[in-house]
């Protein structure tokens, strides 16, 4: 384990490997609700019926699901 | 708007049916005679292609590859032209996909059990199958991504996104963990060795749980339970959410299979927090699959179809709340090497990928063919046998595990391990595989009613090979002004592209420093590349899949260090093309096996004699035998190549030492078979018992050497 550790010390930044790894996927969460947050509500209910037909009767109770 | 007609094909999904049902059934009965092999360890009756080691990897792919692959391809071919408005892009390209695919299952039954293996898990196949593995991928991705693009809807719906998802990253999976050096049609290296082989390979394993076993059904989640349920999913914005963080974390944690290994902390640090992360976004998807349910409970109770639905989702919540605990240090120290890991892979496979399997096929079945379901009680039988099958045989296994790890790990008051004899924590267990055999057989019972259920249906109706449909072309629809995420969701191969990066991102951050470091390896001096004849003894061992059985790697414990010798060095299998490091010890651990003077040593003649009768040396062990290693003539006739291609590796042999290898390898072999018949067993020089044997005494021997000998220098 020593061994290795040595070696890889002698990367430069490697100690910053996995805080910007950390970083990248909190940002890009972040920016991710964001945008999520911003979608027209009337919309995103649309897209929850994609998978009907046309002829579906299905329940739209606007009680039962947030979206 | 003018509406455009179209025909939805049928014809291939129900190919995919009927595939995923026949090899389902296959895959599980291989499972089951395997399960069987453990209480009875005579059963396989000294055939080499019916042994453990050979089967376990024709089980696992089996079922992964083509009962699950089958399986998602069917509800794909059938979900996304109806979700995007459009046949599939070409019927041509699923033709090809479809028999494809089949070709490379046969060619797998046809080469795994006859020893024809790369040998690492999930990923055993030999490379011309692995060439047409991503060739079939590639027909598979253009046919989908194709489609995407020729859609008739705005908004491309959520089940695709997963389906686009798990074609990028198998492809990317597939193609760095299988870069391979042939050394024949059937047999070649990884280019990887030892500790990056191990890394990359659990980087793949992992992720085909995950992009494999997991996006894809998620996808089929997003589909077939609002149409079964009548009801939209149950929030899709938390949709939105979990697909890209899923996607995002997912592919980080695959060190998590190698807590205390030789990989380096950091790289064990960041499996553990992004596995621990991951709960987040797959509870997420659960609670999306569940809550879509809601008010819609009364109906469960009568739908065999949502009633196995529930049981899928719930089987893959606990599933993905045991897996970022295991990932923990702390557990993963008990749990590793045991049962427990059979058993949790278990929830998923019976449970989210079954289940959710047979029903969709309970939900096709009768639309494919115009008609009702055969009976719905059996189908209830069914959704039972599978059900409490599933826990009969996760159970059993989960207090096997424990009991394993407890007794692998307890010491007297003077400080001696109390079980210092493996099979005695083998013994231990035999009543819970003999409950897992029980549980197994009444989950494959509960599919044999299936079947008989599912054909049954089709014969009472007619099959509908067409569907007509209709929507306004694209382009006559009205443009919104596209905000947020919907940008990425109008424009599928940015899409693509960005779901590529996102997965490459943790990748690349792995990678990239046990790549670098390669040029200063931590080579320990005394540690020489194998001789020809362990290297063929170590195909054998490969070839024979001990590495089911028996790991090569002492965790840095006193409990494993006492029972094993020394704990294992990164650097002791830099020149392991491909590393047999294992993820199971139903046997013991066998990295220390060579040590002379340590715990797991043992002479030549008894390896002899326990490879052609395990029980004449160990009585109740539950080893099979295995009489054609003893049988067998020794083919060393591509010895030269293999030592080229190693070379080729990277391993430094000495210059033209392929000219000598022959030479070199009868010598080794003749000092072993003399040894052998000095102690009254008959035995040839060239048999590949003497080869196995060469290269188990070599097992740990480098480390411990002080002379600074070469392997090179026989006796």
């Amino acid at each position: 384990m020593k061994i290795i550790a040595t070696a890889l010390e002698g990367i430069p930044g490697i100690e910053w490997y996995p805080i910007i790894g950390l970083f990248v996927f909190l940002i890009f969460f972040i920016i991710l609700i964001i945008r999520v947050m911003n979608i027209n509500q009337e919309e995103v209910s649309e897209f929850s019926q994609l998978p009907f037909d046309k002829g579906d009767t299905f329940v739209k109770d606007p009680t039962n699901h947030i979206n | 708007m003018e509406l455009q007609k179209f025909t939805y094909d049928n014809k291939i999904a129900r190919l995919f049916m009927n595939a995923t049902i026949l090899w389902g059934i296959v895959g599980m009965l291989v499972g089951l005679t395997i399960a069987l092999e453990l209480v009875f360890p005579l059963m396989s009756g000294g055939v080499s292609w019916l042994s453990f080691g050979r089967l376990r990897p024709l089980h696992t792919n089996a079922v992964i590859f083509a009962f699950v692959g089958n399986g998602m391809f069917t509800g794909i071919y059938y979900a996304a032209p109806r979700l995007l408005k459009t046949p599939m892009f070409s019927e041509l390209l699923g033709k090809i996909h479809f028999w494809g695919w089949q070709l490379i299952i046969v060619a797998a039954a046809l080469t795994l059990p006859f020893g024809f293996t790369v040998g690492k898990e999930y990923a055993e196949l030999e490379w011309p199958i692995d060439i047409a593995i991503a060739l079939i991928w590639v027909v598979f991705g253009i046919n989908l991504i194709m489609t995407t693009v020729k859609r008739r809807t705005k908004h491309i719906y959520v089940a695709i996104w997963f389906f686009i998802a798990t074609f990028v990253t198998v492809a990317v999976l597939h193609i760095v963990n299988s870069i391979n050096l042939p050394v024949s049609f059937l047999k070649s290296y990884p280019i990887y060795a030892g500790i990056q082989d191990a890394l990359v390979q659990w980087w793949y394993g992992h992720n085909a749980v995950a992009f494999f076993l997991t996006t894809p059904y998620l996808g089929l989640m997003y589909y077939f339970i609002p149409k079964a349920a009548n009801r939209p999913v149950y929030s899709y914005k938390l949709s939105i959410i979990h697909f890209w963080a899923l996607i995002f974390l997912y592919i980080w944690a695959g060190p998590h299979h190698l807590l205390y290994t030789a990989l380096p902390d950091w790289a064990q640090a960041l499996g553990v927090v992004f596995s621990v992360m991951l709960i987040a976004p797959s509870w997420g998807g659960m609670i999306n699959g569940l809550l879509t349910l809601r008010g819609a409970w009364d109906k469960v109770r009568e739908s065999p179809v949502l009633k196995m639905f529930v049981v899928a989702v719930t089987a893959y919540g606990m599933a993905t709340f045991e897996g970022p605990m295991l990932s923990l240090k702390s557990v993963n120290a008990l749990s590793h090497f045991t049962d427990w890991t059979i058993a949790h892979v278990h929830i998923g496979a019976l449970g989210w990928n079954g289940m959710m399997t047979f029903g969709m096929l309970y939900w096709l079945m009768p639309r494919l063919y115009k008609t009702q379901l055969f009976s719905t009680k059996l189908a209830n039988v069914h959704f039972w046998l599978a059900t409490t099958g599933m826990l009969f045989f996760a159970i059993p296994l989960y207090f096997a595990g424990f009991t394993q790890s407890l007794m692998w790990k307890e010491f007297t008051a003077d400080g001696y391990l109390k079980y210092p004899n493996f099979i005695e924590t083998v013994t231990q267990v035999i009543p819970m595989y003999y409950i897992r055999v029980l549980g197994g057989t009444m989950y494959i019972t509960g599919v044999i009613l299936m079947i008989y259920n599912l054909i049954k249906t089709a014969k009472s109706g007619t099959f509908v090979p067409t569907e007509d449909d209709e929507a306004p072309a694209l382009e006559a629809q009205p443009v919104h002004v596209d905000k947020g995420h919907r940008i990425l969701e109008g424009k599928p191969l940015l899409f693509t592209l960005l779901a590529l990066g996102a997965i490459l991102i943790g990748g690349i951050v792995e990678f990239v420093p046990m790549f670098m470091i390669k040029s200063n390896v931590p080579t320990i001096s005394s540690v020489k590349p194998y001789t020809p004849l362990e290297l063929e003894g170590r195909d054998i061992y490969i070839r024979d899949g001990c590495y089911t059985c028996h790991s090569q790697m002492v965790r840095p414990f006193r409990s494993e260090v006492e029972r094993y010798g020394d704990y294992s060095k990164a650097g002791e299998t830099v020149y392991d093309h491909p590393f047999q490091f294992g993820s199971k010890r139903t046997g013991p651990d066998l990295s220390r096996e060579g040590v002379v003077g340590g715990p797991m040593h043992k002479p030549n003649s008894w390896h002899y004699n326990h490879f052609l009768s395990p029980q004449k040396m160990v009585a109740e062990s539950i080893m099979p035998p295995f009489p054609w290693i003893i049988n067998n003539d020794l083919d060393y006739s591509s010895i030269a190549k293999k030592i080229s291609v190693m070379k080729t590796l990277g391993v430094p042999y000495p210059e033209g030492f392929e000219n000598q290898a022959k030479d070199h390898l009868l010598k080794q072999a003749n000092e072993i078979a003399q040894g052998l018949r000095n102690e009254g067993i008959d035995v040839a020089d060239t048999k590949e018992v003497i080869a196995l044997i060469a290269y188990i005494q070599r097992l740990g021997v480098d480390i411990h050497k002080t002379d600074g000998s070469s392997a090179f220098t026989t006796k």
